[in-house]
């Protein structure tokens, strides 16, 4: 091994002082053989850097003194050095350009290529100016190595200076290395391209066929990296014929084999993509038989890379159900995994989930549900819940099983199951009300708003069939004034409830709860509420009971799969941080280049018309008369072209995004508070209203999210 | 793509770090550590990636170490993730071994490989074999070679060219691990064997290399008969080195190798397997004051195979105390550290049986809720992700199995070809079985 040269030099690590310093730099003279005292009077140096240390700026001088000496070793320190201090003193740094230059010339590729380098990463005006024209002539460079720098270089400086190079012709020359004959220097040149593209509406990208296949042709001749920035680049080619789809999807297949996890996923990526060109349903199906396995593997990976499989799943499951039609099996959790992995996996087994399977998902979930992570406790109870909801012939059996958890009296659990019991409800009335009673016994244990509300509504629901409903509701009534305004909600309903139901018990009730909440609450809601009560029952009872007591909308368990819009673009970033958070691309990534399906002839429309929201996503693929040869201008053209579906998509990414960077400033406690203002139509009034009948719409997201707004881990079920 | 990378204590200090594009201020890191504590507060589920006000955190721990890396972009996630490994394994293969100490001890060298690995937070050349050669501190002594290495652009980036052995040499290893999880009442809810074929090469010049494999894809495609038995490989894996267009058309397994160790391919296969080892358990409290385990475990391979330093760890209650053991073979300690017994068979015979039997004291009386020492500490329950002692943990199953391999895989040949050399060279083959992540969920407590 070769570290016995270096290592050992944390002992360098002391705060030095610059007169010191500069007086070891400078000793020694022509005694010091090989540099060996200046070369550790350097090390300190840079060991100061790294410490933070910023009197080190007032070597500068000295340092580009140094860079004249012909030592890798000693140039690569004043190189550092100079990438980090080059900002705070530009008149200084500005003396090391000719060494740079004159290093550009250097015999040894590994010379040029690092002073080409160095010299790009500094954003000082002299450098950028000084830099274009010596990338030009390194991107022709007879040193492979020093192309693929150069080609990167091109990317730095137009982040530098994006104007200076638009001017010049470094971008077309940076297009010209795509024939380069070397793979690693195509492979660079690309990632440098999109990097740029990525970033301006003023270039375009446009790969055709030919361009794509010379582009896979040369995939295997590069290295992982390069395949995965070639891959990444496949994704801006339109396909214009199913057959050339269906051709390139097949022959960039193997790289699903490759060892590394980044290169399958982006691969996955394409095949992904490219499949909305095919036509062939057989196609179709085999390609997908050969997503499976892969994303499988991935599962083995260590636990990053797993999470992100996972994410990736619940997003494919959706989009193309047909890759995960495997073994339900193999998501189930190992007693190990971290629970942000055995969390994402709950949400796999409960889509997964169906008729035939659910007795042995019901044993697994059963299992979680005595794990010890509460937060993953409670999801699994959640699930079982849902299922009950989902599944309709295996109702009965999640309701047993809930009510087994619930006799354990493990307070969380309880409160996690009445929440769950309560949409149960909502989905069969009248149908397993003889559950009420072991409700009933639990009352004592449940201390959260949510929990509490639930079961205050049970209570106010059936406040007919529970014998002694009013001496359960006055109980509640006794701390109205110290509940969360969530509780004192329900309360009010409940109580309502009961009073349309029983007129002769909840006559007392009633006017003392109309009270409270009219004259003794400073919250507008639960005021405006109780006054709508109050005129209503004093009107006309009749309505008062259609009302309130009115038919509920049925709710589902299906309703949080992602929006069809989203789906899509999330499927055009399959492995990407967005498919983590699950989020539109937009209301995370501010300035992130929109990706949209780009119509040709090979779009398949009808597929995606299949999907639920059939109506956006037809009118967001309406862009037929596209011409068919579609450059970057006209993709990005797209979204303001689209229908007003993909405008509203738009809108409401930035509400999202409005609606994070409030929530991201102010605490859990409130955010929880928030909610149970605008989020209550569940239950109560929840006939008249025209949304919220997602079981999760009461669901507890402050506590399932960290509340770091745009970018927290948004569940896409809130199980 | 990233912004930065950075090297953190466990207190989310910086020992070291690297800016690649400037568009995030470096003190965006401080938050870190703010951050990641608040979400643990929030809930127990923090994944390795999250976002705070434009700024996404990418991170994985090593040791004593947090390595982070800072995007702006809606980038490829698995890329940043993979390559904070990649980081990983070239420093472990510089230093021995990565660590905050290590950070220090090398900080010259990491901040060279640092620019070399990564361009304006592009990953480039990863390969630690290719990066020695012309990133050492030794390599500065000889200042003039030190250019390049042809692999770094070549299509062959993972090998030199030059090499020379005198005794050319090739081992494979056949390794298999298996995964198994088994419900309490003996149900095989997930088995899963995982294999992997290791190599270590020493091997001259540019030598060409195939592996033929009893592969049952491969043997239908070339319509062979198949003689003895082929494995159905559901999923393989290959390293950079093979031709994976060529596997895709005729399953061949061709190679130029890197030199030296390296894992060749892996593969999974989903096939229902016995457990090798079968573990049954039964457990009895006795009026809540002493608990006792039933074990048998049943060698369920051919009797000319032995499996090795057999483990079977089972879970107590964290305050079992004075423990007695019985067992007709091997031994059994209690280990308190991980709240478990520990009952260990040097060798196990193929269709062997052993039985023991335990008994712990428990101090407190508890109620009888307890699902298998699981539920009534949950309280607080953030762990950290990993189970933690008070987690309903599983009985572990540890072994060895040589020269046998659950899925039957054989190599059937290695050929070596090195047209400028010709040299004669012997492959040598070892199989192997392990446990992998052996679990038989315990059963409630009778």
């Amino acid at each position: 091994m070769s570290n016995t040269a270096g290592g050992g030099d944390s002992k360098l690590f002391a705060r030095g002082k610059v007169a010191e310093l500069r007086l070891e730099l400078n000793s020694g003279g022509k005694k010091d053989k090989n540099y060996a005292t200046k070369k550790i009077a350097l090390k300190r140096i840079v060991a100061n850097m790294t410490m933070s240390n910023n009197d080190m700026v007032a070597l500068f001088p000295d340092i580009i003194q140094c860079m004249h000496i012909s030592s890798l070793e000693i140039k690569k320190m004043c190189f550092l050095y100079l990438v980090n201090y080059a900002r705070v003193r530009p008149e200084i740094a500005v003396n090391a350009i000719p060494i740079l230059e004159h290093d550009m010339e250097d015999s040894n590729p590994l010379v040029r290529a690092l002073a080409l380098r160095t010299m790009s990463y500094i954003h000082v005006r002299e450098f950028v100016a000084a830099t274009v024209p010596l990338v030009k002539h390194m991107l022709r460079d007879s040193d492979p190595y020093v192309r693929k720098t150069a080609a990167f270089c091109v990317a730095k400086l137009y982040d530098h200076d994006r104007h200076m190079v638009e001017q010049s012709d470094l971008i077309d020359r940076l297009n010209s290395l795509l024939r380069d004959d070397n793979p690693t220097v195509v492979a660079s040149a690309l990632a440098g391209l999109m990097d740029i593209w990525e970033r301006s509406d003023a270039i375009k990208l446009t790969i055709d066929y030919t361009n794509a296949s010379k582009m896979v042709a040369i995939l295997a001749d590069c290295s992982e990296w390069g395949q995965t920035y070639i891959l990444e680049a496949l994704m801006s080619y339109v396909p214009q014929e199913s057959g050339e789809a269906s051709l390139l999807a097949e022959r960039i297949a193997p790289r699903l084999s490759h060892s590394n996890s980044s290169v399958v996923l982006t691969c996955i990526r394409v095949i992904l993509y490219l499949m909305n060109y095919i036509a062939d349903q057989k196609q179709i199906s085999a390609l997908c038989k050969k997503l499976s396995p892969p994303l499988v593997t991935l599962l083995a990976k260590g636990p990053e890379v797993q999470y992100l499989a996972l994410r990736n799943a619940l997003l494919i499951l959706q989009r193309r159900p047909e890759v995960l039609r495997n073994d339900i099996r193999v998501f189930f959790c190992k007693y190990n995994d971290p629970i942000y992995v055995k969390v994402t996996k709950l949400e796999l087994i409960f889509m997964l989930a169906n008729e035939k399977n659910i007795d042995e998902v019901l044993t697994e979930l059963r299992e979680y549900a005595t794990e010890i992570d509460v937060h993953f406790v409670r999801k699994a109870v959640r699930a079982i819940g849902k299922l009950a909801i989902k599944i309709e012939p295996a109702a009965r059996r999640c309701i047993d099983l809930l009510l087994e958890l619930v006799a354990t009296k493990v307070t969380y659990i309880v409160q996690e199951a009445t929440v769950v019991i309560r949409n149960i409800f909502r989905k069969y009335p009248n149908q397993y009300e003889s559950i009420i009673g072991t409700l009933c016994e639990h009352l004592d244990s449940l201390d959260e708003p949510e929990a509490k509300a639930a079961m205050v509504w049970v209570i106010g629901q059936y406040a007919d069939r529970i014998e002694n409903s009013d001496a359960l509701l006055e109980d509640f009534l006794y701390s109205f004034q110290e509940e969360p305004v969530e509780v004192q909600l329900a309360l009010l309903t409940a109580t309502v409830k009961l009073f349309i139901q029983r007129p002769t018990k909840g006559q007392e009730l009633v006017p003392k709860v109309l009270k409270w909440a009219t004259e003794e609450t400073d919250n507008p809601d639960l005021r405006d509420r109780a006054y709508m009560y109050w005129r209503l029952l004093s009107t006309d009872m009749n309505s008062a009971k259609s009302i309130v007591m009115g038919e509920k909308p049925p709710i589902t368990a299906e309703s949080e799969r992602l929006e069809s819009s989203t789906l899509e673009e999330m499927c055009l970033n399959v492995g990407t941080l967005a498919t983590v958070y699950l989020k539109p691309v937009q209301s995370v990534f501010r300035s992130a280049r929109p990706r949209k399906l780009i119509a040709s002839p090979a779009l398949q429309k009808q597929y995606l018309a299949n999907d639920i929201e059939t109506q956006k996503s037809i009118s967001m693929f309406g862009n037929g008369s596209q011409p068919t040869n579609i450059d970057l201008r006209t993709r990005n053209a797209v979204p303001s072209a689209a229908s007003p579906a993909a405008n509203g998509g738009g809108n409401l990414a930035q509400a999202v995004n409005d609606a994070d960077a409030y929530f991201s400033s102010i605490g859990t406690q409130q955010m929880a508070a928030m909610r149970i203002d605008g989020g209550d139509d569940g239950f109560g009034g929840g006939g008249l209203n025209g949304t919220g009948y997602v079981v999760n719409a009461l669901a507890p997201q402050a506590v399932l999210q960290p509340a770091h707004g745009e970018g927290s881990n948004g569940d896409l079920l809130v199980l | 793509m990233a912004s930065a990378i950075f090297f953190l204590d466990l207190k989310g200090k910086t020992l070291l770090a690297r800016n690649y594009r400037g568009d995030i201020p470096m003190s965006a890191v401080e938050k870190f550590p703010v951050l990641l504590s608040e979400a643990e507060e929030e809930s127990s589920a923090v994944p390795p990636c999250f976002s705070h006000e434009g700024i996404n955190y990418l991170y994985i721990r090593h040791n004593n170490l947090y390595l982070l890396a800072l995007t702006k972009r809606n980038t490829n996630a698995a890329g940043i993730l993979l390559f904070l490994h990649k980081v990983v394994e070239v420093f472990t293969e510089y230093f021995k071994a990565l660590e905050e100490e290590s950070i220090r001890d090398n900080f010259v060298v990491i901040y060279e490989l640092l620019d070399e690995m990564m361009d304006f937070g592009y990953p480039q050349t990863t390969e630690s074999k290719i990066l020695q050669e012309y990133i050492t501190q030794e390599s500065h002594k000889l200042e003039i070679q030190a250019r390049p290495p042809i692999a770094v652009t070549n299509a062959v980036s993972w090998r030199s060219e030059g090499i020379r052995y005198r005794k050319n040499e090739v081992f494979l290893d056949v390794v298999e691990s298996l995964n198994l999880l088994v419900s309490a009442n003996g149900n095989v809810l997930r088995s899963e064997i995982l294999g992997a074929i290791k190599m270590k090469c020493y091997l001259s010049g540019m030598p060409e290399l195939r592996l033929g494999l009893n592969d049952k894809v491969m043997f239908e495609t070339t319509g062979r008969s198949t003689r003895g038995k082929a494995i159905e490989m559901e999923d393989v894996k290959f390293h950079q080195c093979v031709r994976l267009s060529r596997f895709e058309n005729d399953r061949t397994i061709s190679f130029i190798p890197p030199d030296g160790e390296f894992e060749l391919m892996s593969y999974r296969l989903n096939t229902q397997v016995k457990p090798l080892i079968w573990v049954e358990c039964l457990v009895e409290s006795h009026s809540g004051s002493r608990i006792e385990y039933m074990l048998k475990a049943r060698a369920q391979f051919k009797r000319r195979s032995t499996a090795n330093n057999v483990e079977i760890i089972v879970p107590v209650p964290d305050d079992a105390d004075s423990p007695r053991f019985r067992t007709n073979v091997g031994s059994v300690h209690y280990a308190p550290e991980q709240s478990a017994i520990v009952w260990k068979i040097k060798q196990f015979g193929g269709n062997k049986e052993f039985l023991m039997r335990a008994e712990l004291g428990l101090p407190s009386v508890r109620g009888d809720d307890e699902h298998g020492g699981g539920m009534t500490g949950g309280f607080g329950g953030s762990m950290g992700g990993i189970g933690g002692k008070g987690a309903k943990r599983p009985i572990q199953v540890k072994f060895e199995i040589p020269y046998f391999t659950t899925s039957g895989i054989q190599v059937r040949y290695l050929k070596i070809t090195e047209p400028k050399l010709q040299y004669p060279s012997l492959p040598w083959v070892r199989y192997i079985t392990q446990s992998g992540d052996i679990a038989v969920r315990l059963p409630d407590v009778a």
